[in-house]
């Protein structure tokens, strides 16, 4: 069974979501029967791939005793930085491996595995936060329960962990629980429509339009590849988070209307938001805070904009080692810095930035310039350029 | 501390409306993106002895003023 695919997924949430519905009446807490769900579909999506499910058990372990060591170690040794990047580097090397690998074929499929992506941030979230203070201790049945939820388990939104017990824990008045399961439904609707009826079209779009030579070929794929990208994730994401509303959880919003942005910040607070936060959070923040308190560079734009770049080529990294994904990276991370750069110097822009026509004009490029980013990152444009 | 974290935020959102509204929302206005969040966690550190992680609060715990001071005082 593929989840979020076939028809047989949406009929077993449908049936599986009904006990879940009777116990949120209740005021029942959902959490231990939703685990009970959510090992299910684990299971039934990978029953079929024995290698995989063992490399994903294997994985969920690993990631949990390397959290008990470090609460230990956290707690003996106090804010060390050395044990912390050693901790990190470890909840982080599967991941690791796992890109490494498909450099080569990896013909025994090693590490490979619905969703390591998208576990690894869980994972490595608490490293950090264990390391900041913020977290003392990691019960087993949440931790597992945050990394495995099945509606989030392939492609996110990325939950924080913090965020995600307090969902488990809280019991939720049956009002409000009636409001989440209207709004999931809606959303689980919305999201079928994006992702099976709008997507599948501009895919064919794509497929019929856009894959001949010439400029005009190419510039209909850049543009129907845009939006099937973006109707398809956005659609996906949102019957991700209409499921976890039946199971009781909030799950975090991932788009937020992307093409409206007027520039390339704006983009990345509207796109892939759950990706996006999480890497300002743990990367972008953390290395803006080092570059100013030992004063690495003498500028803070220039801080900034290396800043950006580091952050967005390591998402780029993150996306796959192709040539591609980290040129789409590198561009992001140089659109933003540019962005900054031109926010903060130009009296042009101070001067007209609330002005309607500029505005235009500002959402024009923007729109222009994210669509060129996913003509990068579908790998058509290496391709033409004769990169890959 | 409320001043001086005032004059901070002053600088730092480069408006002087932080003073004048303590609940004014300075995702919303634009006065505060990413990079002045961490320069405002630096600032708070540095003056007030108080280390606030980079996730530890949500911008939506410390998107005013008043917020802010309430967030530092708690950690105080």
């Amino acid at each position: 069974m593929e989840l979020f695919t076939d028809l047989s997924f949406f009929v077993c949430v449908a049936v599986a979501a009904i006990p879940a519905f009777v116990l949120g009446m209740k005021e029942k807490p959902i959490k231990y029967y939703g685990f009970v769900v959510t090992l299910a579909f684990v299971f039934m999506a990978m029953y079929n791939k024995p290698v995989a499910l063992a490399y994903l058990v294997g994985f969920c372990v690993y990631e949990y005793l390397l959290i008990q060591i470090y609460l230990g170690v956290r707690a003996k040794f106090g804010r060390n930085a050395g044990w912390y990047w050693c901790f990190l580097l470890l909840s982080l090397a599967p991941l690791m491996g796992n890109k490494l690998l498909a450099l080569t074929a990896n013909p025994y499929h090693i590490l490979g595995f619905l969703g390591i992506s998208y576990m690894t941030f869980k994972g490595t979230q608490i490293v950090i936060e264990i390391y900041d203070g913020i977290i003392e201790k990691v019960s087993a049945f949440e931790f597992f329960y945050l990394l495995l939820y099945f509606p989030a388990i392939t492609s996110g939104p990325i939950d924080r962990s913090r965020r995600f017990n307090e969902d488990l824990n809280r019991v939720i008045p049956r009002e409000e629980y009636l409001d989440m399961v209207g709004t999931g439904l809606f959303k689980i609707c919305l999201g079928m429509v994006y992702k099976m009826v709008i997507a599948t079209s501009f895919y064919q779009a794509v497929l019929w339009l856009g894959t001949g030579d010439g400029i005009r070929s190419a510039l209909i794929y850049m543009y129907a590849y845009g939006f099937y990208l973006f109707f398809d994730f956005a659609g996906y994401s949102l019957m991700a988070i209409g499921v976890s509303y039946l199971f009781g959880i909030k799950t975090p919003e991932n788009f937020n209307k992307p093409f409206i942005s007027k520039d390339i910040k704006e983009f990345w607070d509207r796109w892939h938001i759950t990706l996006s936060h999480w890497f300002r959070d743990f990367i972008f923040s953390r290395l803006m805070m080092r570059f100013i308190k030992h004063k690495c560079f003498k500028s803070k734009l220039t801080g900034a904009s290396v800043g950006f770049i580091i952050n967005m080529g390591i998402m780029g990294l993150w996306h796959g080692l192709t040539v591609y994904y980290i040129m789409y990276g590198l561009y992001h991370g140089v659109l933003l810095a540019v962005t900054e750069i031109y926010q903060k110097k130009s009296k042009f822009y101070k001067k007209h930035k609330k002005e309607k026509w500029f505005m235009f004009v500002e959402w024009f490029i923007t729109f222009n310039l994210v669509m060129f980013g996913f003509f990068i990152f579908s790998g058509r444009f290496t391709q033409l350029i004769g990169l890959s | 501390m409320e001043e001086k974290l005032l004059d901070i935020l002053e600088d730092i959102c480069g408006d002087e409306i932080v003073k004048e509204d303590h609940d004014v929302n300075l995702v919303e206005e634009d006065l505060m993106d990413s990079l002045d969040y961490t320069e405002l966690l630096i600032a708070i550190e540095e003056n007030f002895g108080v280390v606030i992680a980079p996730s530890e609060v949500t911008r939506e715990q410390m998107n005013t003023p008043n917020k802010i001071i309430g967030v530092i005082k708690s950690k105080m």
